[in-house]
């Protein structure tokens, strides 16, 4: 056995101890069948997304970040307005992943259609009541369709794509700076690597060398129009990303132990980004007739009934 | 006698960085053309640089003012809010971010033609959420101008002037938030002049007073927010009517603003916006489309004898008299440099 191998099985050891699979698996699967249920209680949701993240959004909420205790409360209050001077009592939803501070990790939301994935996942790590899923896309709730900064899990207002990398950027410069410990998590979908500012804010992150940024970016193929591959072709996305200076990684995106592994691989100085590629129908095949046209899910009368007998065989934890 | 500055910008950001532990200067590649080279070589650890990609740069300093630094964007305006107009809103508008835009060549300042005047940026921003905008009018705005953000917990955008300037108003008399420099007192008519322009119609004031029209002069830096109780009692005042006069668009400027303020306030006297005519700008020198869209003192005159049915009889040369030649030359040359 070479000393490669040792090193790595070592490694990997220690992440065995370090963090809890099980556990991470469980909120996955707590994800879908929350957003499952969301899709039929409100007929029509960011289904997919929720499919093809859960394990990725799991594994940051489930131990892979350093997060505080929420800040927030664990009932997501009513609006209370925008962010000026006359609302000197505004705070992000970043309170519902604990302090901002020295010492602790970042989660930066940048596809924020995905808000309802960050939503059960808050509600899977106890940081978001249940019952507050119930005030998704409740005129007048905080818990919004697509978040911006006031929703439970934002800190910024990233549905205009490609502003969040910069934005990231932005806050892991100034970290380093300062030499603040903790790192800053974005998590990202793959249809933004079109944007041209994406581009930019790599360039600037590897520029300015920051080994404190990590994005995990949740590559399903799929964006509003169809195949990606199609639409707008993205790859090599590996490559691209290595020729802007940053570190690539590249794992099965429902794989929690390779999720959980890719965080530690080494960045000589260079952001890192894991493409977790995955299955917009990941758990739920009865879908996959639909793909690529999987953006929002209504279903059809016909299959409001089989969707629910699903749920609850996902509640009963029999799939 | 008018006392001429050199760069005031160059020396008062170094002054306002040293002073300040968390301000830091991003440039946009244009660090000579935005007199922050001093800067960058005087302290270097608050300079960072951000290349060409004022998108990135909109967002990233969002992230860096979210973490308590208040970063100097220094580039073109154009560069600040027409390029990179989504970011400005959504990254550093709407979360009410301590960024400050330092916007260079407003209006038709340069020959670098349609690609570099910015001749639509205070209309844009007017009616952006959140946000304040000043404009320098002299030397002494550029020295002050700085100082009047510190209060400002939220996104500013400062139209700034660069190179050799003359100082109009008195050193110890401050650039102040919101507050109108009343320059001249009278009632016949009000002008509200902003920017270059201000200079402009210092002109032909003094030279209306030759004439035995009394003319209300006020200089406008902020043009957001528009609330200043100077303003209307200047507009409530006026006999005979109204004058604006700024270097930017006739439409959603300062004349905009004060038409506001005149239709809230119930004010019945004929306004006449002098700007730029609803037409895009192209390359020449300040001074020849100043004269060609009517900016300049003579523009102003005439626009005044038409407001008061009165034939004045100026000659340019009598306009000329009260012109700063000299220093005019020098101003024309450091932009032609600089490009």
């Amino acid at each position: 056995m070479d000393v490669g191998s040792n090193v790595v099985q070592s490694t990997q050891l220690k992440l065995d101890e370090q963090y809890e699979y099980k556990k991470m698996e469980q909120m996955a699967h707590g994800i879908r069948q929350r957003v499952l249920e969301l899709t039929i209680e409100k007929n029509g949701c960011y289904l997919s997304q929720a499919l093809s993240s859960a394990e990725t959004v799991a594994v940051l909420y489930g131990g892979l970040m350093k997060l505080g205790e929420s800040q927030a409360p664990f009932d997501a209050p009513a609006f209370g307005g925008i962010p000026g001077n006359s609302n000197k009592d505004y705070v992000t939803g970043a309170a519902y992943n604990g302090p901002t501070g020295p010492g602790y990790d970042r989660l930066l939301i940048s596809p924020a259609h995905y808000a309802v994935v960050i939503y059960a996942a808050l509600v899977e790590s106890g940081r978001l009541s249940p019952d507050s899923l119930k005030e998704f896309n409740v005129d007048g709730s905080i818990v919004e369709q697509i978040g911006a900064e006031h929703s439970p899990g934002f800190e910024l207002t990233t549905g205009s794509f490609g502003q969040a990398i910069s934005q990231a950027g932005g806050i892991a410069h100034a970290r380093k700076m300062r030499n603040e410990e903790g790192r800053v998590f974005l998590f990202m979908s793959d249809g933004e690597l079109e944007e041209g500012q994406t581009w930019e804010g790599i360039q600037a992150a590897a520029h300015y060398k920051l080994d404190n940024l990590v994005v995990y970016v949740d590559v399903n193929g799929q964006q509003y129009d169809g195949w990606t591959k199609d639409v707008m072709n993205i790859e090599p996305i590996n490559s691209r990303i290595e020729a802007f200076g940053g570190t690539c990684v590249t794992v099965d995106g429902h794989n929690i132990k390779e999720l959980v592994k890719a965080s530690q691989a080494p960045t000589e100085g260079k952001p890192l980004f894991v493409l977790c590629y995955t299955n917009s129908a990941q758990g739920l095949p009865e879908l996959d007739y639909r793909k690529p046209n999987l953006h929002f899910v209504r279903f059809r009368d016909h299959e409001v009934e089989q969707f629910k007998a699903i749920l609850e065989k996902m509640k009963k934890g029999v799939r | 006698m008018v006392e001429f500055v050199n760069n005031p910008h160059s020396q008062n950001m170094v002054r306002y960085g040293k002073e300040r532990e968390n301000v830091l200067v991003l440039s946009g590649d244009l660090t000579g053309s935005t007199e922050i080279a001093e800067f960058k070589k005087q302290l270097p650890e608050k300079f960072v640089s951000m290349g060409m990609a004022e998108q990135n740069m909109l967002s990233w300093a969002g992230g860096l003012a979210r973490e308590g630094y208040v970063p100097f964007l220094h580039t073109f305006a154009v560069f600040l809010y027409r390029r990179p107009y989504d970011q400005l809103s959504m990254s550093v508008a709407y979360p009410n971010l301590k960024v400050r835009l330092v916007g260079f060549l407003p209006g038709i300042m340069t020959p670098g033609g349609v690609t570099h005047q910015a001749i639509e940026d205070i209309s844009v921003l007017r009616s952006v959420p959140n946000m304040t905008i000043f404009e320098t009018g002299d030397a002494t705005d550029v020295e002050t101008v700085l100082d009047a953000t510190d209060d400002i917990n939220g996104p500013v955008y400062i139209r700034m002037l660069r190179g050799r300037l003359a100082r109009l108003f008195p050193k110890n008399e401050p650039l102040k938030f919101n507050t109108a420099r009343i320059l001249n007192e009278g009632d016949d008519i009000t002008v509200l002049s902003s920017g270059i322009c201000t200079e402009e119609a210092m002109k032909a004031v003094n030279l209306l007073k030759e004439k035995g029209v009394h003319v209300k002069h006020l200089h406008i830096s902020t043009l957001k927010p528009f609330t200043d109780e100077r303003v209307v009692k200047a507009l409530k005042e006026s006999k005979k009517g109204v004058i604006t006069i700024e270097n930017h668009s006739a439409i959603g400027g300062l004349g905009s603003a004060v038409a506001e303020v005149m239709a809230e306030n119930g004010i019945s006297t004929k306004l006449t916006k002098i700007g730029i005519p609803d037409t895009y700008g192209h390359g020449a020198s300040a001074e020849y489309l100043m004269r060609k869209f009517g900016l300049d003192a003579l523009g102003l005159l005439n626009t005044i004898e038409k407001v008061l049915d009165r034939n004045l009889n100026i000659t340019e040369e009598q306009v000329k008299a009260f012109d700063l030649k000299e220093e005019q030359e020098d101003i024309k040359q450091t932009q032609l440099e600089a490009l």
